[in-house]
């Protein structure tokens, strides 16, 4: 049950984007398109739950003032083994998130995570927390993307990542002459997050003052 | 010559690394309450990238290239980056208790600043040369020093304002950072 409790709070009520604020980097700048969300949010659960589980494994055996190089140096390596594959196999992949896998060596939820929950708890739920946190992290980006994409492009276009003529998805939700391209530019970036994470909050407030009347009563 | 002007003009107000390519956003959340902090973080940040980048970009080229590790980067220029961070740390914190205190955990957090790494993976990918790597290193770190200086202080009299409830903190700064992105894509035209 407990278990349970953290996976779950991982996405909504502590989702690590708009609550934590960690890994916004990368959340608003791959967020053009449904496709680089859903690509990015697999490339980082993979990783945290990887790293999650090799820390939790190693915590016993690293001496506490260098634990932090270690750290990285695992997370570095495993992000490493990721982009090498992306580039493999999924080439169009990595042209459109560019950068900004490398760049989850720095993305603080992987970091974060090691630090607060694997290197002082079981492989187990190591393992799940990073699932529950990575799944967090993948609901953030795709809604964000999905708002971007339908508003400033009008459609939502899923293509298979591994063979890019497999068109899944493509459909038309805005006809083309009431689009808001400015949703795709930085601009269109910023204000999507601060509208979702004012949601965000407002919905913490409202379990916050649920929770607070029940210990009343 | 007028390259590397270019390429400078270019890294500090067109591309720049906050508001066009959304770098180093968690010190831009964090540190930038306080005008004084944001100058610290701003100069801090700066030091560590150049040098970072001199030194990653020395070792890709003189030892990785010829021994054929070059997918060996990304473990080492994080290695670099993260001892230069440690360095600073020591030097601030024996010369300015005081700043080393308002910067607080944001000082070891420039680790993961994607600034840095992101400047040091860009010099390799880009094929600089090594005046254009200069120029980049410093044009960057620059850009993401003056935002977040413009952006501490209007954040400073954003405290006095009055705003909903649930955009209180980060959701308005995040709004504030919006309009000085479309005010920044003005630019786009001067190069």
């Amino acid at each position: 049950m407990n278990r349970f409790q953290n996976f779950k709070n991982g996405l909504l009520k502590d989702n690590p984007v708009f609550s934590l604020y960690l890994g916004i980097c990368s959340t608003l700048a791959i967020t053009t398109s449904v496709n680089n969300g859903l690509g990015m949010g697999v490339a980082v659960i993979c990783v945290l739950i990887m790293s999650n589980v090799i820390i939790s494994l190693v915590r016993n055996i690293t001496p506490e003032e260098i634990r932090i190089p270690v750290y990285i140096v695992i997370i570095a390596t495993l992000v490493k083994i990721i982009q090498m594959l992306i580039e493999a196999y999924a080439p169009a992949l990595n042209t459109s998130l560019g950068v900004f896998i490398p760049l989850i060596v720095v993305n603080c939820i992987i970091l974060g995570r090691a630090e607060a929950f694997a290197s002082k708890h079981g492989v187990l739920d190591s393992a799940l927390d990073g699932l529950g946190m990575g799944l967090g992290y993948t609901l953030a980006v795709t809604v964000m993307s999905l708002i971007r994409e339908v508003l400033s492009t009008g459609m939502i276009n899923l293509v298979n990542p591994f063979d890019e003529t497999q068109i899944l998805l493509n459909i038309r939700i805005i006809p083309d002459d009431y689009v808001i391209s400015m949703f795709s530019s930085p601009v269109g970036a910023f204000v999507t997050f601060a509208i979702l994470a004012a949601l965000v909050s407002v919905y913490k407030n409202h379990a916050d003052q649920k929770a607070a009347a029940k210990e009343v009563k | 010559m007028g390259e590397l002007v270019t390429l400078l003009v270019t890294s500090v107000l067109i591309n720049n690394v906050i508001l066009n390519q959304f770098l180093g956003m968690c010190p831009f959340m964090g540190v930038s309450k306080k005008r004084s902090s944001a100058i610290g973080m701003g100069v801090a940040v700066m030091f560590v990238i150049v040098v970072a980048a001199i030194v990653t970009y020395g070792l890709y080229y003189l030892a990785l290239v010829p021994l054929g590790l070059e997918f060996m980067d990304l473990i080492t220029f994080i290695l670099v980056i993260a001892s230069l961070v440690q360095l600073t740390e020591m030097f601030i914190k024996k010369t300015s208790p005081s700043l080393y205190k308002s910067l607080g955990v944001y000082l070891p957090l420039i680790t993961t600043n994607c600034v840095v790494l992101n400047v040091c993976l860009v010099n390799i990918s880009n094929h600089y040369d090594f005046a254009q790597m200069l120029v980049y290193s410093f044009g960057t770190p620059l850009g993401f020093a003056l935002v977040l200086y413009i952006f501490s202080t209007i954040r400073e009299r954003l405290d006095l304002c009055d705003v909903p409830k649930s955009f209180i903190g980060n959701p308005i700064a995040l709004i504030v950072a919006a309009i000085m992105s479309m005010a920044f894509s003005g630019l786009a035209g001067i190069v």
